[in-house]
């Protein structure tokens, strides 16, 4: 997973299977990120997700109660069809930002 | 469309550790066996996910502390439909209605409460089956359209 941080925006390009088994070692990257840079936007980037469960969505509602304390915002992009309605039944685009597409990275 | 429930084609049984490495595989194999259905990958992804919420809970909250047997069985039906059955010996569930409540979690950790949500709505049925101390079934039905009828 590729995290990068710039104009004031910690981008988080995760990539691959996400479920229990392999939530943890998505999240302390992140958490570490956030914990040493304290930024006020953080973006999870779905794009090379292939697949993804409720844990994922646990893994963006951990990250939304850590960076609500901080008061900085969470938008997650380029989330399927079945992930975005994953997140909404969570009610979190009350919380963060959902979206299916975004730019294409360069 | 008209289906028979009750006509078993296929089947496969398979039993697992209750080890979160196998989450993936689980998935992935009943994938597999779903795929003779010739079915659209959003059904596949369908299928996926509420295969993986299933077997994760047999791992997260059947055997919380030791590691147990599941046994995974998926069947096809005369015309496409697909069945599922996730099965633990663990402690089963008190109060299956609170359970399936969509954000229900009895653990607070970093769960979203959302397994039985998921299967409940990525799949056409699902029926749990729980006896505390003795265990939980969960058997989970779709009927697969594929791409048997796309032009
Ligand atoms: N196989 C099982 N054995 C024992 N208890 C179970 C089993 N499956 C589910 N439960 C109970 O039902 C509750 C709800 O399950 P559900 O999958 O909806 O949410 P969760 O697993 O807690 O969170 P999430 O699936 O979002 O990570 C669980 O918290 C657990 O108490
Ligand atoms: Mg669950």
């Amino acid at each position: 997973m590729d995290i990068r941080y710039e104009k004031n925006r910690l981008t988080a390009y995760l990539v691959g299977e996400i479920d229990h088994h392999n939530a943890a070692a998505v999240r302390e990257p992140i958490d570490q990120a956030i914990a040493k840079l304290r930024p006020p936007r953080v973006r999870l980037d779905f794009a090379a997700v292939t697949f993804m469960d409720s844990s994922a969505v646990g893994l963006v509602m951990g990250r939304y109660r850590l960076l609500a304390a901080h008061d900085a915002a969470l938008e997650v992009v380029n989330l399927s069809p079945q992930g975005l309605r994953m997140m909404q039944m969570a009610h979190l685009q009350t919380l963060a930002t959902l979206k299916q597409k975004e730019e294409i990275r360069t | 469309m008209k289906y028979n429930k009750h006509t078993l084609i296929n089947q496969m049984k398979l039993m697992l550790d209750s080890r979160s490495i196998n989450e993936g595989f689980a998935r992935a194999t009943v994938s597999a066996f779903a795929a003779q259905l010739d079915p659209m990958v959003e059904e596949l992804t369908d299928i996926k996910t509420a295969v993986s919420e299933a077997v994760t809970n047999a791992i997260v909250h059947a055997y919380p502390d030791t590691t147990g047997k599941i046994t995974l069985w998926a069947g096809i039906y005369v015309d496409g439909y697909f069945r599922v059955m996730v099965k633990d010996q663990g402690r089963g569930i008190e109060d299956i209605k609170l359970a399936r409540q969509p954000l229900y979690s009895s653990l607070g950790d970093e769960r979203a409460g959302l397994g039985f949500a998921v299967m409940e709505s990525f799949m056409d049925s699902l029926r749990v089956r729980s006896t505390p101390g003795k265990g939980t079934t969960i058997t989970m039905g779709k009927l697969i359209k594929g791409k048997r009828n796309d032009s």
